[in-house]
């Protein structure tokens, strides 16, 4: 076999390659991150600082592809069903960002446990028809640690007795909330009243100096946009601490494009470079974290047969509210959101009979964010030309008189939803791209129209009037309007599902750690793992199970809290310990 | 600042900007600057670096160093793709590899053309019928405009930051921010 530089390669540098290169690069392994996008994140020379270029700058981060991927150099097509033909759309298909640190960069950071409920949710809530409704191969319980592991290495602000609906867990969150937004309180206020259980996100979003990096000063550009002062966590940190091992090789603009097989195993990948330039790199084990729309397409890309690929794909059904009020609520001034509520998760009296008058055994919400929209480039496009534009955006209905809700409904799992290569359209590079096949089940549908109309009733008790409720995807509306966010094509950014782990090789693509059935020394450590997709955001699970499958892939033990010994969570866990920096060990040794 | 536009062409789109956002209590949107925007994202590499990206972290305008102004430079497919959108593909093969692209130069060549020389000098009434007879020109034209009067004065709009002033926004508020009592409180 030809020599490799590397034990690991690791596709991706979002926050599942990140948490794999941290922990493999602390048991010694050393790794090497592609990464398509460019480094605008993390300095390639020690002490590797995290680099100072993200701005308020709505321009560029919302109109102008900053983050990437721009939509024309690396498109996705999107199609409902294969009756609308090969494709409907050549362009932006829930897009995250391509760019070194991957979505968590420009996500505002809510950083959610799932609930014990839905790693079991076959056995909870029993089939749903023409969905492949399935239990995970692990537990909360298994996941646990995990989650406490994940909270402490990103840093998570929150408060751990504040959400009766909440899993349990083994310790409190390592700072305490930030300041609530003030519409927040609002309808944090209104939705108590009606007996909901509004509590402050959990965010990673530092509220105080955590892990070398300042709390957060509420400038407000946080959902779309790099944090520039680093109070978000993000995959940064841990980019950080796997390179200060001297154990890891950072390449930006590098895309790989194929995995290389023989006999079972990966033995590399071929990427390419900034100049289009074609190159081979070995490694004994390869961990693929691309994203759950880019991870299918390079298995694809490299041969991978299994049926069950791309398939199953999730995104949240998003379900808007909104209402207006007389007074400001200054929505551009913190952190996006600061207060969600649980309720619609739990599938009760009310949601079995909603479901029942549909022909459907039950139907399921999701997590809800109370929202505050603050950009301004954005809301001066809605408005009509003439002497009324300007009277429209001085009084600003969006950030300042418009509270609101977004729902994010659990999706189905289908296997007709999915993932493949495009038989024509190619990136710049000359690859085939990811085409998206998706269509909502019935009962994301029901679960939206269910849960919008409550959603409504706690804004009407806000005392918010002119109500509205919009879905992403829509059910009847356009292919796309300019902003794409209203549109048959999901904008959640939340995707799932694509290389579901499981027992079972014939429904699934990975195994119960993350490894391939077809190549056990690929480990997939990104969202397409999740066999169900929750009706929370992605990313503390992912990066739990990450951490869970690469010690597994290590040989470890697993970690056990047992549930009982937890006790009442009252003193906080510390920052993460500095890493070993061999550069200044070996000076001090001297 | 170069310009792409031609003189007559700079003032029939002052002419329209001012329809899309008239003055009231604040100037209209050519004296904050909207039409400048638009002819430096037109003359976008007239300059070097591009005016395509602004800088970071900071504008200078709530403390730190001023870094908005220096423009990033762009990798050669970044060029590749704001090209095309710009100038349009011109039977470049590697600009058309989804197809042939009408840039934003010729989009507001034949937008301002079909909107008439006279335009300047026609009443107000008419300039909106003609605004409203030149079909997606329209769109792009007010999209344009928006980002001209809102988006960071670096980009060669919101003059004097009186966009943003009009509005009552701060813009960029970083390294500043807000204190929590403005987050929280009414």
């Amino acid at each position: 076999m030809t020599a490799r530089d590397f034990h690991t390669i690791i596709v991706g540098s979002g926050p599942g390659g990140a948490t794999a290169a941290d922990e493999l690069t602390r048991a010694g392994r050393s790794v090497v991150i592609f990464e398509r996008g460019h480094n605008y994140l993390i300095d390639s020379s020690h002490p590797h600082d995290l680099m100072q270029v993200f701005s308020n700058d709505e321009l560029k981060y919302t109109f102008r592809h900053f983050l990437g991927p721009d939509p024309w150099l690396e498109p996705r097509t999107f199609r409902r069903t294969e009756s609308d033909g090969d494709r409907l759309l050549v362009g932006e298909v829930n897009n995250l960002p391509a760019t070194v640190g991957g979505g968590s960069v420009h996500a505002d950071g809510k950083l959610y446990r799932f609930r014990e409920d839905d790693f079991r949710m076959l056995t909870e809530l029993g089939p749903a028809p023409d969905a492949n409704v399935a239990d995970w191969p692990l537990t909360y319980d298994d996941l646990e640690p995990y989650y406490a592991t994940a909270e402490r290495l990103i840093g998570v602000a929150g408060l751990a007795t504040a959400n009766p609906l909440a899993a349990w867990r083994s310790g409190p969150y390592p700072m305490p909330p930030g300041p609530p937004m003030y519409g927040s309180l609002l309808t944090s206020a209104a939705a108590d009243r009606l007996g909901y259980h509004p509590y402050p996100a959990p965010s990673g979003v530092n509220s105080v100096l955590y892990d070398e990096r300042p709390a957060c000063n509420n400038c407000g550009f946080c959902a779309d946009f790099g944090c520039p002062i680093h109070a978000k966590g993000g995959p940064g940190p841990a980019l950080r601490r796997a390179l200060r091992t001297g154990r890891a090789d950072l390449r930006a603009d590098a895309f790989v494009s194929r995995i290389l097989v023989n006999g079972g195993r990966a033995t590399g990948v071929e990427w390419i470079d900034a100049h289009g330039a074609t190159h081979q790199e070995l490694a004994d084990e390869i961990v693929v974290a691309a994203g759950a729309m880019e991870t299918p397409r390079l298995l694809l890309l490299s041969g991978f047969a299994n049926p069950n690929i791309g398939r199953n794909l999730m995104f949240h059904m998003q379900t808007f509210a909104f209402g207006e009020v007389p007074y400001q609520l200054h929505g551009h001034k913190g952190r996006s959101v600061t207060h969600v509520h649980d309720d619609h998760i739990i599938v009760d009296d009310l949601a079995r009979k909603a479901a029942q008058c549909s022909g459907l055994p039950w139907v399921k919400g999701g997590l809800v964010e109370h929202i505050a929209p603050s950009k301004v480039i954005a809301e001066a496009k809605l408005y009509p030309w003439g002497h009324e534009h300007r009277r429209h955006m001085r009084r600003s209905p969006m950030r300042e008189h418009f509270l609101g809700f977004c729902m994010h409904g659990e999706d189905l799992p289908q296997g007709k939803n999915r993932v493949d290569l495009d038989p024509c359209i190619r990136d710049f590079r000359g690859i085939p791209v990811a085409r998206t096949t998706y269509e909502p089940h019935p009962h994301e549908i029901v679960a939206s129209e269910h849960h919008g109309d409550r959603l409504t009733s706690i804004l009407r008790e806000a005392g918010a009037v002119n109500l509205i409720v919009a879905t992403s995807p829509t059910t009847t509306g356009e292919l796309t309007s300019a902003h794409a966010d209203i549109s048959v094509v999901p904008s959640s950014r939340h995707i799932a599902g694509t290389a579901r782990m499981g027992r079972n090789p014939r429904t699934s693509v990975c195994d119960e750690w993350g490894r391939l059935w077809e190549a056990p020394n690929v480990l997939v450590a990104d969202s397409s793992l999740f066999p169900t997709i929750s009706g929370y955001g992605p990313t503390l699970t992912l990066v739990a199970l990450a951490i869970r499958n690469v010690d597994a892939f290590l040989g470890r033990p697993p970690l056990r809290v047992a549930r009982e010994s937890a006790g009442s969570p009252t003193v906080a866990l510390a920052p993460p310990r500095p890493p070993a920096d061999p550069i200044r060990d070996r000076e001090a040794a001297r | 600042m170069p310009h792409f536009l031609s003189d007559g062409q700079r003032r029939i789109l002052a002419a329209a900007c001012c329809r899309l956002v008239p003055a009231d209590d604040d100037p209209d949107a050519t004296e904050l600057g909207a039409a400048d925007y638009i002819d430096g994202l037109l003359g976008a590499f007239l300059v070097d670096p591009p005016r395509i990206w602004a800088g970071g972290p900071f504008s200078g305008r709530f403390g730190g160093e001023a870094s908005f102004a220096s423009f990033h430079r762009l990798a050669a497919q970044d060029e590749l793709a704001w090209r095309t959108r710009i100038e349009g593909s011109r039977g470049i093969p590697e600009r058309e590899r989804l197809g042939p692209v009408v840039g934003l130069q010729e989009q507001y060549t034949e937008g301002l053309a079909a909107l008439g020389e006279d335009f300047p000098n026609i009443p107000a009434e008419q300039q909106d019928l003609r605004l409203r007879s030149v079909g997606p020109f329209l769109s792009v034209l007010l999209e344009h405009v928006c980002e001209g009067l809102y988006a960071a004065p670096e980009y060669g709009g919101n003059r004097d930051l009186m966009g943003w002033r009009s509005i009552g926004y701060l813009g960029d508020v970083q390294p500043r921010g807000y204190s929590d009592d403005e987050v929280s409180g009414e």
